[in-house]
């Protein structure tokens, strides 16, 4: 029989995290922090709306693009955040999951040899995704330093003449980083001078704790050169609906729509009534649920610090990214040793770049009792190690 | 700052000092003076505990009576609902707009307890002109808390 499987997919490493997940299944009593998702429900009122609609026998298909009163709250809620207009029908598409969206934008943009630049430590998709787009990915190593941001130097660094898209992973996971506003000034004459085009997955930035959260697209003549990513999942607690969107010039959502249309069809129907509602009245749950991940925040930031774990202030998502460099230990040993003796999982740095060694990546998507029993065995660890 | 330590210890008053400060991002000695001050100023005026009694062997039974009065010259419903919540039966007494003017939240050992309760002790008020009362049969949400089943974390253990 002949090989039935494409070179390419097949040298794409799978994800770290999926090895760590097994040995955590197997055991029994571990408390795990290592989850990338909300710890929250979905509010009532949204799931009931989704309930709702499948009452009412809305089971059919949607327009490729989704719904058009989904894509109308769209585009009203960019313009209410940050004051960029986004044409609902052309520039507006609903998606599988930001996932989704990401794969497409690599695809419709990327021809054989363009490199993406891929800040690191980052969401395990971007690499694999530009791969199978034919591109090369280009990691930028972000440092402790400049609190896991995206710095111009850093930028100017890695581009080549081959170089077409950057990806702008923040707020962050697995850093907890944000960019803010000054910060992303500073790079924008960069992606300027060398034509490049922007991806940017602001999946958490309703997560953000420090002041209003900025977007690449406010700044004049980015909105063209830039796909923006966004989605229910972490800020509505809607990861299983499987629902995100992603808006941009008309070029390209142009050519999204296509491969879209030949691949998914549409989102899934319930999902896109109840996000409707979501987008409609859901500020006030939005609030609520950052509120309190800001309170298991700061809670855990103090926590791990007192224990001698050095962490820089993430001000994004629900994660904090300590460092664990005074130990002497890989990042993949600590969190195997941690799991073995303590019973706690995290998720060592390297699942999200190489660069990522040296830290690991808790979440804070727990309840605080949660956070309590599983930091007192954390520091139980530690302390035996110094 | 206040408005904050309250929300927080309203649902789990069992955090320490050094618990709510690290959550508040204060210091400990500024949350403890805070909670000391407003429990002597009476804005904090108890910790209790969430208790589901189904589960235990302790039989229960809880009450919500409806009651009209009529209130007392000069003294309106305060002197009344005095006379009604100083008994120990008593869980809360609340003055309502609407068709009746007390709710009265009561909990005794067994039906008949709470029956004499109202015959003998609540209906015989000169100022109680009537009551009606409703069993609780069964809670299943109290304080904001769904107290039926706990809440298991179905989610993945480790996800990207």
């Amino acid at each position: 029989m002949r090989n039935p499987l494409n070179s390419k997919i097949t040298g794409i490493q799978p994800s770290g995290i999926r090895k760590f997940f097994d040995i955590v299944s197997e055991m029994k009593d571990a408390i795990s922090l290592g989850v990338g998702e909300p710890d929250f429900d979905t509010p009532w009122h949204i799931r009931e709306e989704g309930i709702h609609s499948l009452e009412r026998g809305r089971t059919f298909y949607t327009s490729n693009s989704g719904l058009k009163e989904l894509r109308d709250e769209i585009t009203r809620y960019i313009k209410r955040k940050y004051n960029v207009d986004y044409n609902p029908v052309t520039e507006t598409l609903v998606t599988v999951g930001g996932s989704e969206a990401i794969d497409m934008a690599l695809r419709v943009m990327l021809d054989p040899g363009d490199e993406v630049l891929v800040p690191q430590p980052s969401y395990v998709s971007y690499v694999p995704c530009t791969i199978m787009a034919g591109g090369t990915p280009v990691p930028i190593e972000l440092e402790e330093k400049d609190e896991f941001r995206l710095t111009p130097e850093k930028l100017q660094e890695k581009i080549t003449p081959k170089t077409k898209v950057l990806v702008l992973p923040f707020p962050n996971n697995p850093t907890g980083a944000i960019m803010e506003k000054e910060d992303l000034e500073k790079i924008i004459p960069i992606i300027e001078e060398h034509d490049l085009f922007v991806i940017t997955d602001e999946i958490y930035s309703e997560l953000s704790y420090k002041g209003t959260p900025s977007s690449i697209i406010e700044f004049p003549g980015m909105r063209e050169r830039t796909v923006y990513i966004n989605g229910f999942s972490k800020a509505y607690a809607m990861t299983g609906w499987r629902l995100g969107y992603c808006c941009g010039p008309q070029i390209i959502m142009q050519q999204i729509l296509k491969l879209h249309q030949f691949a998914i069809m549409c989102a899934p129907t319930t999902s896109q009534y109840a996000a409707t509602e979501a987008l409609k009245n859901g500020d006030d749950d939005v609030a609520k649920m950052r509120e309190s991940y800001n309170e298991r925040r700061r809670y855990l930031v103090t926590r791990l610090r007192e224990m001698g774990m050095e962490c820089f202030e993430p001000y994004g998502a629900f994660y904090v990214f300590p460092s664990i460099k005074r130990f002497n230990m890989s990042s993949e040993e600590f969190a195997t040793r941690l799991l073995q003796e303590e019973k706690v999982a995290l998720v060592p740095g390297t699942a999200f770049g190489d660069c990522g060694e040296g830290f690991l990546r808790i979440s804070y998507a727990y309840s605080l009792q949660d956070l309590k029993k599983a930091l007192d065995r954390i520091e139980k660890f530690v302390s035996r190690l110094k | 700052m206040r408005e904050k330590i309250l929300t927080i210890i309203e649902k789990n008053s069992r955090l320490t000092v050094k618990d709510i400060a690290s959550i508040l991002g204060e210091s400990d000695a500024k949350v403890a003076a805070e909670i000391e001050a407003m429990e002597n100023e009476h804005i904090i005026c108890g910790y209790h505990t969430l208790i589901n009694w189904d589960k235990t062997q302790d039989e229960r039974v809880d009450a919500l009576i409806e009651v009209k009065v009529t209130p007392q010259r000069g003294l309106g419903f305060d002197s009344i609902a005095q006379r009604i919540y100083q008994y120990d039966e008593v869980d809360a007494v609340y003055l309502m707009s609407g068709s009746f003017d007390f709710t009265v939240l009561i909990s005794g050992k067994t039906m008949k307890e709470v029956a004499s309760f109202v015959s003998s002790k609540l209906s015989p008020m000169d100022s109680v002109l009537s009551t009606a009362t409703h069993f609780v049969l069964k809670k299943y949400k109290d304080h904001g808390t769904v107290i039926e089943q706990p809440r298991v974390d179905e989610r993945m253990k480790v996800s990207p």
